[in-house]
């Protein structure tokens, strides 16, 4: 996923996206400070039946869009966002074209490359369902998902700067690790505790549940149901639930969650959730259990939603020097678009074959050690 | 598969004939009585089903009657049957306390080669119920086991959040048509049909199990749910479960399900994937533990 962020950023750096730092800055901080974008161009929400704005649905959270940029402009042109996701369509063409049966069996080990299709193959194309389009955003499209800071990138803190999500040696990899993260740290095939939580089937990969929930490689359907005491957000992968409660107050810390305690309100037409108390397990970015995230759902017409983050780490070694905020839309499913059954561990015969694969190759080189 | 459609209807018809009945005048199963109770609405007028709700009963062990065993996994001692040696340590806790059963006439009726497997299952608990390894646990057992769900009712869409294994079933109201793929949790359609929400469910896969009996069902399940309120923390539940391949008639359970009422009571964590690693991987270890 990660490989596929970077390649995306890449193509648009190709794609000549260039901007005047100084409009950028001003631009990406009132973004932030602002009240919703949708603010730009009045929309009345339609209510649920207790007078709520009606944020139900199934969506598709899916974009091109990454979740950090490295130019400068928070948005990009109608044309350069056409580019982008032809090219993006040419190349799934591409990929989706049936395989020469004359092909040579990859070499032993792979083929160097990585990424979700790389090495010996993890998928094809058929499996890969990240978005055809980027976020729009009243009217204009957009760069990256992070828009405070400005730069559009996570501002983390010294300790971590650079590191990105490598994993230190001996801890397993976090929530928003990628499906394919590679873990060389030594040890990380040891035992099941220190694969990846999305390739024990504990949770999607790529914080795709969140908070904060972010688009990933495939699966990026969410559904939410309204009751008037409960918000339910639901994630297609691994069928993880957030059950928000409607003007409570948060749980004791004695009470921690994999998802984080949820509470909400609303702000006019916007819902607000802000969650705390979450396990040591999930660490989204390498955050503590001390993790916040407010985020903001609101809709911007009959077929998008809004979503809005903030995330802070207030514990002593937040890996951010501050807190940062992100949004981008989720899209109306179309009727017909059906929310699968993600089944993972009940078919995961993948963690098994991976532990059992490096038991195989270290006993492979105990022995050719010996005959040596 | 029209056929199979038609033959499902028939059944609902003459159900729903039975539940009107019983309405007005005859005591549902499971309940000393049941008055022309009218449920709080919703917004929109519907029977309000919100809630947390949990069974209180032992059908998770054994949907029919049945007095306590040793154990689930049993072998034969020298005085009768004994806890088997993989479940021993568990002593009085892994015990199956006893129950009234939950089948109407008490008969599942196996065709006579569904019965061996199901003796098979019973007797190979412990490496094949599905709950073991933390597996979805289908429909209807996912209402009965020892774990409280949740259903969230709008006007425009019913869900149920379970917290076992965070299982879930999105409730359709119109019907997609046929299920693009088997699941562990079916495909659920809604009607409502007065008092109660009547649920189609179908799709399923073969692979879950109705209880730690080793009652079992295979692709061609097709369960008829039905929710009455029928007090103001009272749910009846009843099931009428069909399976050509398995039984040779549809058979039905039914229970109350129950409100938590206890303070501060929400659907937690029950991420079971994690508690059965070390059974299922634990082998795989670079340095397997100590025994």
């Amino acid at each position: 996923m990660r490989d596929r962020m970077l390649a995306f950023a890449g193509a648009l750096v190709v794609a000549g996206v260039v901007a005047s730092l100084g409009l950028v800055a001003v631009e990406g901080q009132t973004q932030v400070t602002r009240a919703p974008a949708a603010a730009a161009r009045p929309y009345t929400p339609p209510r649920t039946a207790d007078g709520k704005p009606d944020l139900q649905g199934v969506y598709d959270t899916s974009t091109l869009t990454p979740l950090e940029r490295p130019t400068a402009d928070v948005h990009m042109t109608d044309e350069e966002a056409k580019r982008v996701e032809a090219q993006t369509a040419a190349r799934r063409e591409r990929a989706s074209l049936p395989s020469n049966a004359s092909r040579q069996a990859p070499p032993v080990g792979g083929d160097g490359s990585s990424g979700a299709a790389g090495n010996v193959g993890g998928y094809n194309n058929f499996w890969i369902d990240s978005g055809d389009t980027v976020v729009v955003i009243n009217g204009r499209p957009r760069t990256s998902i992070v828009v405070d800071p400005p730069d559009g990138r996570i501002p983390r803190a010294a300790r971590t700067a650079g590191r990105g999500f490598a994993p230190a040696a001996a801890v397993a990899p976090t929530s928003d690790a990628a499906e394919n993260v590679v873990t060389a740290a030594r040890g990380a095939y040891d035992n099941p505790e220190q694969r990846p939580l999305g390739e024990r089937c504990l949770m999607g990969f790529g914080s795709t549940s969140g908070p904060p929930a972010l688009p990933v490689l495939y699966n990026n359907f969410k559904q939410i149901v309204q009751t008037p005491e409960h918000v339910m957000i639901l994630t297609e992968m691994n069928h993880d639930v957030r059950i928000v409660r409607m003007n409570q107050p948060h749980r004791p810390k004695s009470i921690r969650m994999w998802l984080g305690d949820p509470v909400g309100h609303w702000e006019g037409d916007t819902l607000v959730v802000d969650t705390t108390n979450f396990t040591e397990k999930t660490r989204y970015g390498g955050s503590s259990p001390d993790l916040h995230v407010v985020e903001r759902f609101s809709r911007l017409d009959d077929k998008t939603l809004l979503y809005r983050f903030t995330v802070e780490d207030p514990g002593p070694n937040s890996p951010w020097s501050k807190p940062w905020s992100g949004e981008y839309t989720w899209r109306l499913a179309a009727p017909d678009d059906h929310l699968y059954e993600y089944a993972c561990h009940e078919g995961n015969y993948a963690l098994g074959d991976i532990l059992r694969g490096e038991r195989l190759l270290e006993k492979e080189a105990e022995e050719a050690a010996k005959q040596r | 598969m029209r056929e199979g459609l038609n033959r499902v209807m028939l059944g609902m018809a003459a159900a729903s004939a039975v539940a009107l009945v019983a309405l007005t005048a005859l005591p549902v199963s499971g309940q000393a009585q049941a008055p022309a109770y009218r449920s709080p609405r919703t917004a929109d007028g519907k029977p309000n089903l919100n809630g947390i709700w949990q069974a209180n009963n032992e059908a998770n062990y054994d949907l029919q009657s049945h007095m306590a065993r040793p154990a689930m996994q049993l072998r034969a001692g020298p005085f009768g049957p004994l806890p088997a040696a993989n479940v021993l340590a568990l002593g009085a806790v892994g015990a199956v306390p006893p129950g009234p059963g939950v089948v109407e006439g008490d008969e599942i009726p196996y065709l006579p080669a569904a019965l061996a497997q199901k003796k098979k299952n019973q007797e190979n608990w412990a490496t094949s119920d599905p709950e073991v390894k933390c597996y979805l646990p289908g429909v209807p057992r996912a209402n009965y086991m020892p774990y409280p769900f949740q259903i969230f009712q709008s006007a425009s869409a019913i869900f149920m959040a379970y917290e076992y294994a965070g299982a879930v079933r999105n409730i359709y109201l119109k019907d997609p048509g046929p299920a693009p793929v088997d699941s562990w949790m079916g495909q659920s359609v809604a009607r409502w049909e007065g008092e109660t929400l009547i649920i189609d469910v179908k799709g399923f896969n073969d692979q879950s199990w109705f209880d730690r009996s080793g009652n079992f069902h295979s692709e061609a399940l097709h369960v008829v749910e039905r929710y009455t309120r029928i007090q103001p923390d009272v749910l009846n539940y009843e099931a009428t479960i069909e399976d050509p391949k398995t039984f040779s008639r549809p058979w039905k359970i039914s229970m109350p399900l129950y409100r938590r009422l206890d303070r501060g009571a929400q659907i937690m964590d029950f991420k079971c994937v994690e508690f059965v690693e070390e059974l299922m991987y634990g082998q795989y270890r670079k340095k397997p533990l100590s025994p």
